[in-house]
Formats: structure tokens, C-alpha cells, sequence
């Protein structure tokens, strides 16, 4: 009798694991990525497919533009900047310079993140506005015939309102990294004979480069594409890259001139966001 | 290679003389610290003289941090005053005080160098760069780092970090250092070698006064001059090292001053002219030190473990005797626990006879009246 065994090669497995990709990923394409070549496609080729050089060139030049790229600029860098000064002013107050209420006032700020861009700007209409509180105040006070103050409906109406949005986004990663910064390390450059000024630039700020630079980043991604608050303030001449873009495509029907427009913003976009990752790659964040 | 690889002497004793300072004394004037109704150190007054290894000690809550971090000025008294030398420095910031800290997880910088660490406070002090240059050379080298300075804290071992961070306290010529648990966070053979270092460095800074804050008696007792046992927010006792050792005035101190047993006695006859105490534990008198004891008195009698002998001779003339209830070898010491009329006894002993006793066993033990002392049976139990 045969002592032979039957040995059964093992059946190749087919592992399911890798298609699990495939359903998001499908839908990733559908929902996000097939809009957004439609748009490169609209921008880039005229209605005959052909490749459309000249309109680009056009509208790269064309004064209304660079007046929305500039005022993009200059309102995203100058509420970025303030963000930062804001919110490491008051991310250094409330993590080291403990008084009643700071976590309550913590949470208070943190709760400006989850509002509406838009209610901040009602609410400085009401304050700031030609009608608002503070003028209304003042022509009284002083009985002056026309309202005094009216910064609102200017570029720095515009900076303001994102200041106060966006400061939480600073402060937030801050106070996290505040309160990784080791107590006995500021004790110890205090002994030392720092003055608190020393500390803060020596000792603290170093700690918080990345929370800075993360925080600053989302805070310029996120300014560079305002729309709310720069429409709902409607300062006059105050066009940026969204706002022109809705303009076109909405008002003015022209679809490919506000495809254009929003491949450069995205190009922007993606070029800050390429720009925050290798800054946080290198520093650590 | 450094100057100590060649003579072989302790890192820490090269270039030290340049950086001695003028050291200052301590003074605590009835200084009281509350957080709120709850006092955590109740009136305090204490001298540490210049030039002094002052160890303050305690289980963890009874106040000796507290009493640094007052000396440091990030605890502000509710009542009293701190000099420091002549200066009265209650309300003074830290950073006007003159003095070097060094803690328990080093606090080093860690974006900083070595050596940019080491000058951090003689930059803050508004120092020129030659001064600071030579400074910072000098501090390293005495602690045996000379030859990291371009390193980062996180390339160092935890005993060169706190080597780095005890530069860094010296480069500034404090007045006084204070050492807050500064070998805690280290395992136990560094932490012995940076005892040890520490014991040199000061030899060699003889004029820099030390508040030395630990829980650790083997360092206190290795370290320190004079020590302060805290316990609830008061100093229980207060002493030169040796005498505290040696003498205990109370039972915490005695417990919690290295290994005591206390037997308790009643005085059979009073101090004599030789300093020696009759008492009487059961049916057995003992001869003991003693301070002030009188006939009659309830007394504790202190005798360390390892003062306890197996073998009678010429000056271990006291005997007791108990029943073996363990023993335990530990390499170069076996301790042995028995029982003596109800009192667990424990004898630390380096030498044994060679036929070890049977727990349960019936065993004599002698000891010296020298190396005994008399403890009030109610002072600080």
C-alpha cells in the first residue's frame, strides 16, 4: 500500500483589504476632484477644446485682478499678522498669568470658532457701523452731524473682522503648546536672572515656533479664502479673489473668466499650504 | 582629554576654584506660606550660615519644597521675612535674588546648546562676551563637560543633563544654590556617582552655601552639614548631620533618619557624670546615653541596626535577647528582624557566624551604650 500523501498546494488568497480604498476613493473623484478639472477645463480650453493661452494672459493683466490679488494680499497678511499678535498676547495671558475666569474666558474665545464668520461682521455693524453704537455715541456726545468712525466699510474693516474670526485658530494650538512648556524651565531662567520679556522671547516663544506656524498658516489659508465677511461688510472697492470670482460666475456670467480666477486662487492656496508643510517639517511642528 | 582622565581625580574638582563665590547666609524669620486657609509651612526660623550644606528633608507634603520655593521667590510668605546675606529679599523677584537653581528633571533649554544653557543667566545678567566665554568654560569644565558644549540637551544622559544644569547654576557665582531633588529622576548607581560629585564640588566651592531639598536620607545624610527634618509643615528637627544621626531628639527623626529600633524603657537611674543612663526594659537593664533622663521616666531606647551585634565583647556590654522571625541576605549586608518582647528588632549585620540561627530560634544580642541614645516616649510619635 502507498504511504504517499496527497499534498494540496495552499489556494492563492485574494485579499480583500486593499479594494476597501476604492468606494471613498470613487466618491472622493466624483464629489471633489471631477468638479475641479471642470473647472481647470473651463479655464484652460475654449468651448472647442482648444487651448486658450491669450484669455488667460488677459485676465492676468487685467486691472480688476490685480486689484483682487493685491487686496487679497494685503487683508490676508495683515489679518494673519494681527491674529498672531492677538492671539500670543492672550494665549501668554491666560496661560501664565493665571486670574479668575481665564479658563472660563479660554473657552469663552474657543466658542468663536464654531459661529458663523458672518455674525461677527453683524455685530460690528452694530457696533462700528454708520447707525452702530459707538457713532451713534459720539454725534451725540459731541453733536457732530455726519458719523465719525467709519474704518468698517474699508480694508481694515475687513482686517478687523477677520482678526477677531481668526484669533482662536491661533490661540488654540498656543495654549496647547503653552502648557507643554515645562514650568521649571521659566523658574529656572527666572533664578537665573531673565526678566519676564527674556523669558517669553528665550524660553517660551522657541517652544511655541510650531504652534505659531501651524496656527499661522491655517490662519492665512483660511483669510486668503474669506468670502463672508468681506461680502457681508461690502466695503466698496474691497474686491478679493473669492469675492471676484463670485462676481464673475454669479453676476456677470463669465464662467471662464471665474475659472481662471479660481485656479489661481487654488494655486495660492496650495502653494501657502505646500509652503506651511515644509516650514512645520523643518521646525518640528 | 580632560585634565581628570590623566590624574585621575573627579571631573568636578578641575578648575573649580575659579568659580568660587561669596557665599551668603539664610536667613528664614518666622516664615509662614498659605495657599488660601491652608497653611503648608508654619512659622519657620532657620539659619543656614555661609558656606553650608543645609539638607532639608521630609515625606512628600510636609513643606520643604515650599520653603525653597520661598527662598526663590516663587512663593510668596503670608508672614515672615528671608534674607539672604545682608539683603532682606521677601519682596524681591527671583531674578534679583543672586542665586543658582538646579531641579529635579533639569530643565535645561532644549533648543539651546550646552554651552549657549550655560551662559543663559550671565546673558540675562547683561554680562560682556569674554566674561561670559570664560565663565562658561569654567562651569563646564568643572563639572566634567567641557567636551559637550556644541552638544543638545537631548544627546545628553540624564546625569550629564543634570551636570549641564548644575553648570549653568554656577556659571551665574550664585549666592546661594538651591537643589531641588535634583538626583530624583536619576537611577540609583548614577544618582550615587553624582552624590558623591556633588560632595566634591563643594569641597572644592567651600564658600558656596547649599539648601539642599531631598527625600532621600542617603543623601542628607552623605551631603549635607546640618539637616532640618520637616514633617506637616514644621521642622521637627534641626541639627548638625552626625549629631541628628547619632542622637535623635524625637522618634520621627529617628525613623526617618536612617533605621532605628526603639525599645521602651523605664529609667532606673538618671544621667550620671559619664553621660549614661540606667534603664530598664522587662527584667533586662540597659545601659545607655542619655541627655536629661530622670528615675522613672518613660523613655524610647535608640539603637541603629547596624550597631547591633551577634557576639558579645569588650564594649558591646548590653544584652537582649529575641526570637529570629526572618532573615534576609542582600550581598554585602543580611538583615535580620526579631522579635523582642513584642518590639521588632532589626540588625543589619556584615559579618555573621557561619551556622546561621533557625527562625524561631532564641538569639542574644549586644550593643554598646555609646551607640544608643534616649528618646522622650512621647516627643514626635
Amino acid at each position: 500500500m502507498s504511504d504517499a500523501i496527497a499534498i494540496r498546494a495552499p489556494m492563492a488568497k485574494v485579499s480583500l483589504g486593499k479594494f476597501w480604498i476604492v468606494p471613498p476613493a470613487a466618491l472622493l473623484a466624483l464629489l471633489f476632484f471631477y468638479p475641479l478639472a471642470l473647472i481647470a477645463r473651463q479655464a484652460f480650453l475654449d468651448d472647442s477644446g482648444v487651448a486658450n493661452a491669450a484669455e488667460i494672459i488677459r485676465v492676468l493683466h487685467s486691472r480688476f485682478f490685480l486689484n483682487a490679488l493685491i487686496n487679497t494680499v494685503t487683508i490676508s497678511v495683515s489679518a494673519t499678522a494681527g491674529c498672531l499678535i492677538v492671539g500670543l498676547v492672550l494665549a501668554l495671558i491666560l496661560a501664565f498669568v493665571p486670574f479668575p475666569g481665564s479658563g472660563f474666558i479660554a473657552r469663552l474665545i474657543d466658542t468663536f470658532m464654531a459661529l458663523p464668520t458672518f455674525l461677527v461682521t453683524l455685530a460690528f455693524t452694530f457696533l462700528y457701523g454708520s447707525a452702530g453704537m459707538l457713532n451713534a455715541g459720539l454725534m451725540e456726545t459731541f453733536s457732530l452731524p455726519l458719523p465719525p468712525v467709519d474704518f468698517l466699510y474699508s480694508t481694515w474693516g475687513v482686517v478687523l473682522a477677520e482678526v477677531t474670526v481668526y484669533t482662536p485658530f491661533i490661540l488654540r494650538p498656543l495654549l496647547a503648546a503653552f502648557s507643554l512648556v515645562d514650568r521649571g524651565q521659566i523658574e529656572a531662567a527666572s533664578v537665573l536672572g531673565a526678566r519676564p520679556f527674556r523669558i517669553v522671547r528665550q524660553v517660551i516663544l522657541p517652544a511655541a515656533i510650531p504652534a505659531l506656524i501651524a496656527g499661522g498658516s491655517l490662519c492665512l489659508l483660511l483669510t486668503v479664502n474669506e468670502f463672508g465677511i468681506v461680502l457681508f461688510i461690502g466695503a466698496k472697492g474691497v474686491i478679493t479673489l473669492p469675492l471676484l470670482i463670485y462676481g464673475k460666475a454669479i453676476q456677470e456670467s463669465a464662467y471662464q473668466i471665474a475659472c481662471i480666477i479660481a485656479v489661481i486662487n487654488i494655486a495660492l492656496s496650495l502653494g501657502l499650504f505646500g509652503l506651511y508643510r515644509f516650514a512645520a517639517g523643518r521646525l518640528g511642528a | 582629554m580632560s585634565a581628570a582622565a590623566f590624574t585621575g581625580a573627579s571631573v568636578m574638582d578641575i578648575d573649580a576654584a575659579k568659580i568660587r563665590g561669596v557665599g551668603s547666609n539664610v536667613h528664614f524669620d518666622k516664615v509662614s506660606v498659605a495657599y488660601g486657609a491652608h497653611v503648608v509651612l508654619h512659622p519657620l526660623t532657620l539659619d543656614i550660615a555661609p558656606g553650608e550644606i543645609l539638607a532639608m528633608i521630609g515625606p512628600s507634603g510636609s513643606g520643604k519644597t515650599t520653603a525653597l520655593r520661598a527662598v526663590a521667590g516663587f512663593v510668596r510668605p503670608a508672614s515672615g521675612r528671608i534674607r539672604i546675606g545682608a539683603t532682606d529679599v521677601t519682596d524681591l523677584p527671583p531674578y534679583e535674588r543672586g542665586l543658582g537653581m538646579v531641579v529635579q528633571n533639569y530643565a535645561l533649554f532644549p533648543h539651546m546648546r550646552v554651552e549657549d544653557n550655560v551662559a543663559f543667566g550671565l546673558r540675562a545678567q547683561g554680562a560682556d562676551k569674554a566674561l561670559i566665554g570664560e565663565r562658561v568654560k569654567d562651569a563646564l569644565a568643572t563639572v566634567g563637560m567641557a567636551t559637550f558644549a556644541r552638544r543638545y540637551p537631548r544627546e545628553l544622559s540624564g546625569g550629564q543633563q543634570q551636570r549641564v544644569a548644575i553648570a549653568r547654576a554656577l556659571a551665574v557665582r550664585p549666592r546661594v544654590l538651591l537643589l531641588d531633588e535634583p538626583l530624583s529622576a536619576l537611577d540609583a548607581q548614577i544618582r550615587r556617582n553624582m552624590v558623591e560629585e556633588i560632595a566634591r564640588l563643594h569641597r572644592s566651592l567651600p564658600g558656596l552655601t547649599i539648601l539642599y531639598v531631598t527625600h532621600d536620607q542617603t543623601e542628607a545624610l552623605t551631603l549635607a552639614d546640618k539637616i532640618a527634618i520637616m514633617r506637616d509643615g514644621r521642622v521637627c528637627s534641626h541639627g548638625p548631620t552626625t549629631e541628628l544621626y547619632r542622637r535623635p531628639p524625637n522618634r520621627f527623626t529617628a525613623e526617618f533618619l536612617g533605621r532605628a529600633n526603639l525599645l521602651p524603657v523605664t529609667i532606673a537611674e538618671g544621667v550620671g557624670s559619664k553621660g549614661f543612663a540606667t534603664a530598664r526594659h522587662g527584667d533586662v537593664i540597659l545601659t545607655s546615653a542619655g541627655r536629661d533622663e530622670k528615675a522613672g521616666d518613660k523613655s524610647l531606647l535608640c539603637i541603629r541596626p547596624q550597631h547591633l551585634s551577634l557576639t558579645a565583647d569588650s564594649e558591646h556590654t548590653n544584652r537582649i535577647v529575641g526570637t529570629l522571625r526572618e532573615v534576609h541576605w542582600q550581598g554585602e549586608l543580611t538583615h535580620l528582624v526579631l522579635d523582642v518582647d513584642g518590639t521588632p528588632v532589626r540588625v543589619s549585620a556584615t559579618k555573621l557566624p557561619m551556622a546561621l540561627p533557625e527562625p524561631g530560634v532564641k538569639v542574644p544580642l549586644y550593643f554598646a551604650p555609646a551607640d544608643t541614645s534616649l528618646l522622650p516616649e512621647d516627643a514626635g510619635v
